[in-house]
Formats: C-alpha cells, sequence, structure tokens
C-alpha cells in the first residue's frame, strides 16, 4: 500500500502482540455503525497519477496574457524563494507548540510580523490569517471588541468580495452595517461623516481600492477618531513600495491580501492574509503572534506569545477561532520581500504604476474608450467605459488570446460597459499594445 | 493562605464588605493556579455589574481567567497599579493586589457568599 | 474566577533568570543566529526587476506617497539563502523526525502532491478567469479536480454534497455552524445554545461563539466518551445542535453515538461532526450513515498534506441533502454536456465565505492523494493508524498511567502523574524525548487528563521507529525515577533550551522595529 511502511508480517506481529486481528482493533464500533457504502476506485501509481493530473492540467488554458487582478495579481516569483521555500523542514512541521525545536519557524515568523509592520509603518503584527478577506472581517470583529460598538461602516470601494465576505459572516450577529457608494472611484467622505457617530466601531477603507484609485485617508482618520471610532485599511502591500503607508495615516488596524508577495494565483488559494495594529491593541488581536524571550542560558529565542487570547486556551471567549493560518505562505512572504530588498520593492512598484499609467494611456486614446472615473490618480489598475457592455467585450478578447480585465456590473449597479484592468511588472509594453490594437478590433 | 475576615466565592474571588464599600480580589489559591500573572484587564470605572458579571481578565502565559463581580454594584475604583505590575495579585492578593472597588446596590448581597471556614471546606472538596 | 490552561501547551516556564546576555554566547555548541536586519547591509540587493519598457511619466502627487522607502532588509541572494537554510535546520518536519503530535495527525506527506501541485497548468490559473464569458471553458481542469474531489468525499463521509471553500479546519468549523444558524432560522426556530464536549478541541466552543451561540460544555462519563445521561438533561428547545469529535480526544469511539445523534434530532437541532479525527475510521464508520448532518474535514490530516509549520490547511463542509440549499455560492456543477460549471444562484445560500473556491492547491494535493490510495489504500490508513497507536498503548501501559484503558483508535492518551509525583512534569518527558530526536506528544490536551500525553503515531510510521520512541519512553520513565534533574534540564540538543514564556508576554516584543519617539 502506497506510503504504508509496515508489512503483512509485521502487522501480523503487532496484531500477535496485542492478542487481536485487525477486525478486533475496530470491536468497538458495532456493525449497525459500519459504513454503508464505500464504493471509491481502486488506488493509483504515481506515474499513473502524474499523467492523468497532467492531463486535467491542460484543460486549463494558461496562455491567455493577463491582464485580470481585482485584489490577485500576477507578479513574478524569483527562484530562490521556491527553493526555500521548498525545504521539507520548513512544511512538513506543524504549528510551533514546541519552541526549542520550532526555531525556524518562530524566527521565520517574527522576521514576518517584522517585514509587515515596517512595510505598512504600523507596531504590531499577527503570523497570518486566511487571507485578505477574511482578514479583514477579523479587523471588523477587533475594531467592535475595542470600542465596545456595535455599527461598522464600509466604502463600496473596497474589494466587493471582501464585503460579500462581511456581509455572510455577520448575518447571525448583531452588527449594524452600513455601506457608503463611492464618489467618482473615490470614498464617499460625506457619506462616511454624516454616518459616523458615537455608535460607529469602524470605517473601512482600501488603498488603493478596488478601482484602482489612490487615496490619502488622514482625514477620515482624523474625523473618525474625534468620534472614538477606528480605521481599519485593507491595503496591497506591494503598492507599499511607493505608496503612502496606512500607518503614516493614522490607521489603526491594517489588513491585506498578500498573495503578491511570492503566491502564484493557484486558482484562488493557498493565499495569505495579514493583519498590523497599533501596540495598545495588541491584546485584541486575532490570530498567532511570535514574541521575542530568552531562554536558561539568557540565549535570544522565539516563543507563540499572549497565547491568552486564542481558541486552544480561551476556547468560546477567543478573539477568534483561528487555529491553522497560512504560515507557509508567511514565510513565502517574507521570503519575496527580502529577495526584492528595500531598493527592489520600491523599483517593482514604481514599474507597475509606470506601465499602468501607459496602459491607461495607449487603451483611452482608442476611439469610445474612455476613462471612468474622475479620480486622477491610480496604482497599478484603472478603470475604463467602453461603448458595450464589458462582458461582451471581455468574452471576445479571451478569443483573441487575452484576459484583458474584469466587468464591474458583476458587482457594481450601472456600470455595465466598466472594465477593470490590471498591469504588473510582467506586462511588456509590446502585449499592452497587443491588447490595445486587439479591443480597437472587437468593439 | 485564607482570610478570617473575608467573604468569597466558589470562583475564588474575595470580598471585603464595608457598609456600601465592597473591594474585590482573587485568592491564593486562585493566584497559585494562575501562575505568574503577564498581564490584568480591569473593568472601566462607573461600569455597573451584576453578581457573576464579568469583572476583569488575568492572564499568564498559560493560562487565562475571568474574574467575576462576587455581588451586584457599580465600580467606584481600579487598582491601576496593576496595569505595570500584574503580578503584584502574586506576590500580595490580598492587599496590594486588589482588583477593584464597588458601590453594592444590593446590602444584603453578602449573604450567598463563603466565610472563611466554608471556602476552606469548598477548596479541601476541590482537592479530593 | 475560572481559569482556562493552555491545551496544545509547549508546557509552561516559569520565569527564568537568565545570565547577561552577551554578544554570542555559545553554549552546547550552538551559537545564536542573527535576524535578517541584523545581516543587512545598505545598498546590498539580491533579486532585480526587469528594466522599465515604458516611459516613466507618473508623478504621484507627493501626499500620496510615502515619506521613505520601505526599510526592508538588504542582502544578497547567497546571504538569504543561507539565512533560511540555516533557520530550516533549527526546525523539525515530518521528513526530519518521527512527529507523534496527537489530535495533529502529522502523516508523511507524499512528494508526488507537491510535483503536481506546481504544474504550471494549475497554478498560474487566475481564479477570476471562469467568472468572465467564455472564460468557464479554460478552466475545466481546475473545476473538475474541485468536482471530483467533493464525489470522492461524499463517498468517504456519506454526505449529500460539500464545500471545498472553508480555508481550515477551524474555518470549516464555522461555516458549518454558519449552516446550522441558516437552515434553523430558515425553518422560524430560535435557537441560541450549541452543546460541545468537554474533551472538544478549543477552536469548536471558539467557532460556536463566533457563529452567534452561547456555548456550553457537556461532561464526559468515566469512560471517557460523552456523558449521555448529562447530554439527555442539557437537552431542550432552544440546543440549535451539537459540535462532536469522533473518534474523541482521548481516541476513543463512542459507542453510544447513534443514541446521541437521536436525542438532538428529537429537539430538532443538528449534529456536527469534527472530522479531526476522520483518520481514524475511514472506510470503516460514515459520518453521514450514523445520524451526522454537517460534517468537516482537515484535508492536511486526513490526507496527507503539509501542515505548512502552521497552514495552509483546507477544511471542506459536506451536508446532509436537507442542508445542501444553504451551502457557500459558488458551487462546481457539471453540466449534461459534461463540461463544468460554476453555479451562484443559490437564493439559500449562507453566502460567500472564502474569496473564491478554497486553498484549491490543497485541494488538489487531497484528490491526487485520494486517488492514488484508492479504496483498500484509504481502509489500510485507518487500520494501520489504529494498529500503531494500539501497539503503543500496549508497549507503553506498564510505564505511563493510562487514564482509559481500553482499546484506542487512531491515539492514546496517557497521563504522567506517575512521574509528577516525583517531579517529573509531562512537559519535562515532552522535552527529553527532544533530545532523543523525537517531536513529542501533545501535552496538557485534552485538559480532562491533568498531565495528559497524547500520542498520534499516524499509519505511515514503521514498526521500527515504533519500537525507538516506545524503547525511549521507557529510558525517560525510568530516568525520570533515578535521576529527575536531568530530564529537567532537557533539551540539551537544541539551539535554545527552554524559553522564557513569561517574559516574552510581559515584556512584549512581536517585531523588530524601530520604536518612534
Amino acid at each position: 500500500m502506497p506510503f504504508i511502511a509496515n508489512t503483512s508480517e509485521q502487522q501480523e506481529q503487532m496484531l500477535g502482540e496485542l492478542g487481536l486481528t485487525m477486525e478486533g482493533l475496530f470491536a468497538d464500533i458495532s456493525p449497525e455503525l459500519r459504513c454503508k457504502s464505500f464504493a471509491l476506485p481502486a488506488g493509483i501509481t504515481e506515474q499513473q497519477a502524474r499523467e492523468k493530473l497532467a492531463e486535467i492540467s491542460l484543460k486549463n488554458s494558461t496562455e491567455l496574457i493577463g491582464f485580470l487582478g481585482g485584489g490577485f495579481y500576477d507578479h513574478f516569483i524569483p527562484a530562490a524563494l521556491d527553493a526555500i521555500t521548498s525545504r521539507s523542514e520548513f512544511y512538513t512541521a506543524y504549528t510551533p507548540y514546541q519552541p526549542e525545536m520550532s526555531q525556524g519557524t518562530l524566527q521565520a515568523i517574527y522576521e514576518f510580523q517584522s517585514v509587515i509592520c515596517r512595510l505598512t509603518e504600523m507596531e504590531a503584527a499577527n503570523a497570518s490569517l486566511y487571507d485578505g478577506g477574511t482578514a479583514l472581517y477579523e479587523a471588523m470583529m477587533m475594531a467592535l471588541r475595542i470600542t465596545g460598538r456595535n455599527k461598522i461602516i464600509i466604502d463600496d470601494s473596497v474589494n466587493p468580495i471582501y464585503r460579500v465576505m462581511i456581509d455572510s459572516y455577520t448575518r447571525n450577529l448583531r452588527i449594524e452595517l452600513h455601506q457608503t457608494l463611492n464618489e467618482g472611484g473615490l470614498a464617499n467622505r460625506a457619506g462616511i461623516y454624516r454616518l459616523v457617530d458615537d455608535e460607529t466601531a469602524a470605517v473601512i477603507v482600501q488603498n488603493p481600492n478596488f478601482f484602482g484609485c489612490i487615496d490619502d485617508y488622514s482625514d477620515i482618520a482624523e474625523a473618525v477618531h474625534k468620534r472614538g471610532a477606528l480605521l481599519i485599511c485593507s491595503c496591497y502591500p506591494i503598492s507599499l513600495g511607493i505608496l503612502k503607508t496606512p500607518g503614516a495615516m493614522g490607521a489603526d488596524i491594517v489588513t491585506g491580501e498578500g498573495q503578491s508577495l511570492g503566491m502564484p494565483v493557484s486558482f484562488g488559494g493557498p493565499y495569505l492574509g495579514f493583519m498590523a495594529t497599533r501596540q495598545k491593541y495588541i491584546r485584541k488581536m486575532p490570530g498567532r503572534i511570535v514574541g521575542q524571550t530568552v531562554d536558561t542560558q539568557g540565549r535570544r529565542g522565539f516563543v507563540l506569545t499572549l497565547q491568552a487570547r486564542e481558541q486552544h486556551i480561551r476556547r468560546d471567549k477567543a478573539t477568534s477561532n483561528i487555529c491553522t493560518n497560512e504560515s507557509l505562505c508567511a514565510l513565502r512572504a517574507l521570503v519575496y520581500l527580502t529577495l526584492l530588498g528595500k531598493q527592489g520593492l520600491q523599483e517593482v512598484a514604481q514599474l507597475c504604476a509606470d506601465k499602468a499609467s501607459y496602459a491607461y494611456r495607449r487603451l483611452t486614446e482608442i476611439p469610445g474608450v474612455n476613462p471612468r472615473f474622475h479620480a486622477k490618480w491610480f496604482f497599478n489598475e484603472f478603470v475604463v467605459a467602453l461603448p458595450c457592455e464589458a462582458v461582451d467585450v471581455i468574452g471576445r478578447l479571451i478569443e483573441k488570446g487575452f484576459a484583458a480585465g474584469f466587468p464591474l456590473s458583476r458587482y457594481y449597479d450601472g456600470m455595465q460597459n466598466a472594465m477593470l484592468i490590471a498591469i504588473t511588472e510582467k506586462r511588456s509594453k509590446q502585449e499592452i499594445g497587443m491588447l490595445a490594437e486587439a479591443l480597437e478590433t472587437v468593439l | 493562605m485564607i482570610k478570617d475576615d473575608l467573604l468569597y466565592t466558589r470562583d475564588h474571588e474575595w470580598v471585603r464588605i464595608d457598609g456600601d464599600q465592597a473591594i474585590v480580589g482573587i485568592t491564593d489559591h486562585a493566584q497559585e493556579q494562575l501562575g505568574e500573572l503577564t498581564y490584568v484587564e480591569l473593568p472601566d470605572v462607573d461600569k455597573q455589574v451584576q453578581a457573576h458579571d464579568v469583572l476583569g481578565v488575568l492572564e499568564s502565559s498559560k493560562a487565562a481567567s475571568d474574574v467575576y463581580a462576587p455581588v451586584a454594584g457599580t465600580v467606584t475604583e481600579v487598582n491601576s497599579k496593576l496595569e505595570e505590575v500584574p503580578d503584584l495579585i502574586n506576590n500580595d492578593c490580598y492587599e496590594d493586589g486588589w482588583i477593584c472597588k464597588l458601590e453594592i446596590s444590593d446590602p444584603a448581597a453578602g449573604k450567598s457568599l463563603l466565610n472563611a471556614e466554608e471556602y476552606e471546606e469548598y477548596l479541601r472538596g476541590l482537592e479530593t | 474566577m475560572f481559569i482556562i490552561y493552555n491545551q496544545m501547551g509547549s508546557g509552561y516556564l516559569e520565569s527564568v533568570n537568565p545570565v547577561i546576555l552577551s554578544k554570542k554566547i555559545k553554549t552546547f555548541g550552538k551559537i545564536q543566529m542573527k535576524l535578517l536586519y541584523e545581516k543587512s547591509v545598505s545598498g546590498r540587493r539580491a533579486v532585480r526587476p526587469a528594466p522599465s519598457d515604458v516611459p516613466t511619466s507618473i508623478n504621484l502627487d507627493s501626499k500620496l506617497l510615502r515619506e521613505k522607502e520601505a526599510d526592508l532588509p538588504e542582502l544578497s541572494e547567497l546571504d538569504i539563502v543561507r539565512h533560511f537554510t540555516e533557520l530550516s535546520r533549527r526546525n523539525f518536519g515530518v521528513d526530519t523526525n518521527f512527529y507523534p503530535l496527537g489530535s495533529c495527525t502529522m502523516k508523511y506527506n507524499p512528494k508526488v502532491c507537491e510535483r503536481i501541485a506546481a504544474y504550471p497548468g494549475f497554478c498560474y490559473l487566475h481564479p477570476l478567469l471562469p467568472q468572465l464569458r467564455m472564460g468557464g471553458i479554460l478552466t475545466q481542469g481546475a473545476l473538475q479536480v474541485i468536482y471530483e474531489t467533493d464525489l470522492l468525499l461524499r463517498e468517504i463521509t456519506g454526505m449529500a454534497a460539500f464545500t471545498m471553500q472553508p480555508l481550515a479546519g477551524a474555518h470549516g468549523e464555522l461555516t458549518g455552524i454558519m449552516l446550522m444558524a441558516a437552515w434553523h432560522r430558515d425553518r422560524g426556530h430560535k435557537k441560541t445554545i450549541l452543546l460541545i464536549p468537554d474533551s472538544a478541541h478549543g477552536t469548536n466552543p471558539a467557532s460556536g461563539a463566533i457563529a452567534g451561540y452561547e456555548v456550553r460544555a457537556v461532561p464526559s462519563d468515566k469512560t471517557g466518551v460523552m456523558d449521555v445521561q448529562a447530554l439527555k438533561e442539557m437537552v431542550n428547545d432552544s440546543v440549535a445542535g451539537l459540535m462532536l469529535t469522533c473518534p474523541n480526544t482521548l481516541g476513543l469511539f463512542n459507542p453510544h453515538i447513534k443514541e446521541i445523534c437521536d436525542i438532538i434530532h428529537g429537539v430538532d437541532g443538528l449534529v456536527y461532526y469534527d472530522g479531526a479525527n476522520l483518520n481514524a475510521i475511514t472506510g470503516k464508520v460514515r459520518p453521514g450513515d450514523i445520524g451526522f448532518d454537517i460534517v468537516h474535514l482537515n484535508l492536511h490530516k486526513t490526507f496527507g498534506t503539509p501542515h505548512g509549520g502552521g497552514g495552509p490547511g483546507a477544511g471542506p463542509v459536506g451536508v446532509v441533502e436537507r442542508l445542501t440549499a444553504f451551502l457557500p455560492v459558488s458551487i462546481v456543477v457539471k453540466r449534461d454536456d459534461g463540461t463544468f460549471a460554476l453555479e451562484y444562484d443559490r437564493p439559500k445560500s449562507i453566502g460567500y465565505i472564502a474569496p473564491f473556491y478554497g486553498n484549491f492547491g490543497i485541494i488538489l494535493r487531497a484528490y491526487v492523494y485520494i486517488l492514488m490510495l484508492g479504496r483498500a489504500g484509504l481502509i489500510r490508513v485507518a487500520e494501520n493508524a489504529v494498529l500503531n497507536a494500539n501497539y503503543i498503548r500496549e508497549k507503553l501501559k506498564d510505564h505511563y498511567d493510562l487514564p482509559y484503558p481500553q482499546l484506542c483508535k487512531h491515539e492514546c492518551v496517557f497521563t504522567a502523574k506517575r512521574q509528577a509525583a516525583g517531579g517529573v512534569h509531562a512537559v519535562d518527558i515532552a522535552k527529553a524525548l527532544i533530545d532523543a530526536g523525537f517531536h513529542p506528544p501533545t501535552i496538557y490536551f485534552p485538559t480532562i487528563v491533568p498531565e495528559s500525553i497524547m500520542i498520534e503515531p499516524t499509519e505511515t510510521e514503521s514498526k521500527e521507529t515504533l519500537d525507538d520512541f516506545i524503547a525511549t519512553m521507557i529510558q525517560i520513565a525510568q530516568t525520570a525515577k533515578t535521576n529527575p534533574e536531568k530530564i529537567k534540564s532537557a533539551p540539551l540538543s537544541t539551539c535554545v533550551s527552554r524559553l522564557d514564556e513569561t517574559m516574552a508576554a510581559k515584556k512584549i516584543n512581536v517585531a523588530c522595529v524601530q520604536k518612534k519617539e
């Protein structure tokens, strides 16, 4: 049998020592409780599995030239990253419950927490959450705990995928959830200010927002803090290579999707949620946290700390139910950011912005293709208005070999003609030119 | 160690009642079970509580515990020294390690609490 | 006062008195390792992005830009590779050592699954593609994997349908309880209480509370399984359901399981199967056959996907027919023409609980694992997991106390009470095992057993490995009597000795950042 070491003889020998048969090992399960069916196929060998899955993988097309983003981006992944993270001392370990034999994982998580803090200009980060959406939901729950209030305001320029997730999670809870409608592609300040009151726990915004537009939320932070509420900001970590940080804007909780930091898009996962906050809120933060300490010899070491917040101690009073997180993805993000380094991240971010800016000009030169929003500044993603329904145009462009963008009508009323286009450093000037030509021919 | 002049709960809080004022802390048994405390979350002054409501939270590196109100009342003062030095509770749980003061809403409230003898009996029961 | 102890304990250490930290302390030949930041040299670089092929044209408004660059470490590629290689050597994994961590099912993770997950057709597939017109046809392979994994899991558990979306076991629990809540809401029930055994994983009460329920603990009886009489007394019309792990965290199969399901169904409640321990009964028992309504599986436990030092995992949730309408959107369906599609129109659904279709890379690995083992292989998994656990139980029962001496399933739980009386606690035994080259079992969990030592060998370990482990455990039990101090000073072989967890919680340092003035 695959992956079982003991031979039949050994199994018999062990059963002999127990004085039992294999069936006898299950004598405590009465016959009427046994499987009514177990009609699975016969097993296959490694060679058969690889051939079968290679065939299945070819039914997926990864040949399209991709301009799809929506919060999930195709960035370049250096070879050293896979070499490092495929070391099985990392990936075949469990959660580091025994710190003396888990210093590798623990120090890496501490270093991950450090780079997240430096990237966002916040003071404390956790070891990871599942993804950007669940991270934003956890941030919302954290704000409710910190403030003891139950009203949340979220602008609809926040990723709609995250907003529908938050809707789902809060259905059985007593939370007052308000949504403001964006103003010309940016967070609706007037709407937010009208709603913020002494019952408000938090305002949730995103930068760059779902439309790719860049904002500075310092003013919202100030207004929100005056009412004793918190500002939660979801962000795109690559953009922080050049953009003003949520920390500098005065955000209280920062979350984001870490996929862009060295994770392939992988049809939706595994991804990486990250979260950072102010030191004073650290005990209200969900998830594992690694802290520095010393051993009996005075040597520096790392342990899981502040565990009294967590489900394995606090059970139904825990800050979250999260146990397994995305540790290996956090390691990938750390290695990615380290390989790029201070200057590299800045360069990648600048490249994305420059190429997007070029694509924006190139595409909006096409007759009938116009900027959708008045907002002036965007990062690596932007919205154009087409002369006809975006869904159709995108379908026609797929036939020409492009995943040209995402139709906003899927999540927004009145945006039938709007298409969201993302550019990363992997897209060349030539590919952008080809997209422009193809778009012109299908309109 | 149990003090004769205090009243106790089955949740291991002690309370010293003087007229309509009460001082609340946790017992020596409780602090020993918790181990060295690393963090104390105190209630807000003016918070109103019923008996058995959560007054605060104690944490060590291995355990966590809620502190329950032994009697109903309003929080009038908290021992803010505990925020900096949580292990005051380990060192002196009955004096310097007090947690908060309450203004009692029902003067007869203390009647359901255990006296020192009854608490000692209760602890003995737990051991077996 | 209500104290709750660390269940998955590393074991605790009261505050130690560290000797003054010198720059390079060399004890037992182990040198303190520098942080990335301490190795950083200004201007040093590793990977360089490709040069720009477009004009640098934009000048973003400066108030939108960060004031100074993100302060990331500056190292060469070799510096970085060495740093992480050294870190990896300070870690234990299934590939390096026997890892009998109870309740975590640390079995071998087949390499072929890693290879297949890296196929470009899987890992470079954008999740938004099937949401575009004409896009679904370009992702048929990925949709097939999800669809067929769903079918396989249905047959393995006896449930009617699965969602692949939950991103880990606890996320599956939350999803399952949200399904429970949606079902009750749909039927107009006003139920507020969720019952959970006192031996449950901490995630169960946490998931229940986060989903909005009041959680109540059902005690265990003297044989170690849920007390049916106590359950009967706790059940009333406010009970929405019960969450149960079976076999439970003591490794015991509850013989009253069917009666328990009936009791809960009697008050219109739903019964939730926590699949953390399914590895013990795969091919023997199906939760769907014995009355469970909702099931979550931990793919990283039962189906051999690597745990990654704390994730990623995956926690698919299966339900019986009457609950299928509530499953999250989207669901992969197979059309009459044999193609696969995503179904979004699900009016009773609880909605979106993950951004897309779950941790696809993990689902894919589990799919490969199930295909390779097949029917006979999966039955052998349960048989050998149970055989290995009972073999250890039998061989160690004279040396450590067994609070529940009956036949166990995939794991056996001892107590170090006898050793603790002489001053050697479960944590000390765990640390001594490290020096002998074994990852320790889970200790101090389940909490209903004091000084517990929870051993789960898994089916992939050989008799030789088990015999070595058993001999070491016996040796430790003997040393505990003759030289307890030796055990209490362990581990000596690791890069650090026991760590001061109290100091970590008091002098909080969770990131290497410049403190603001």
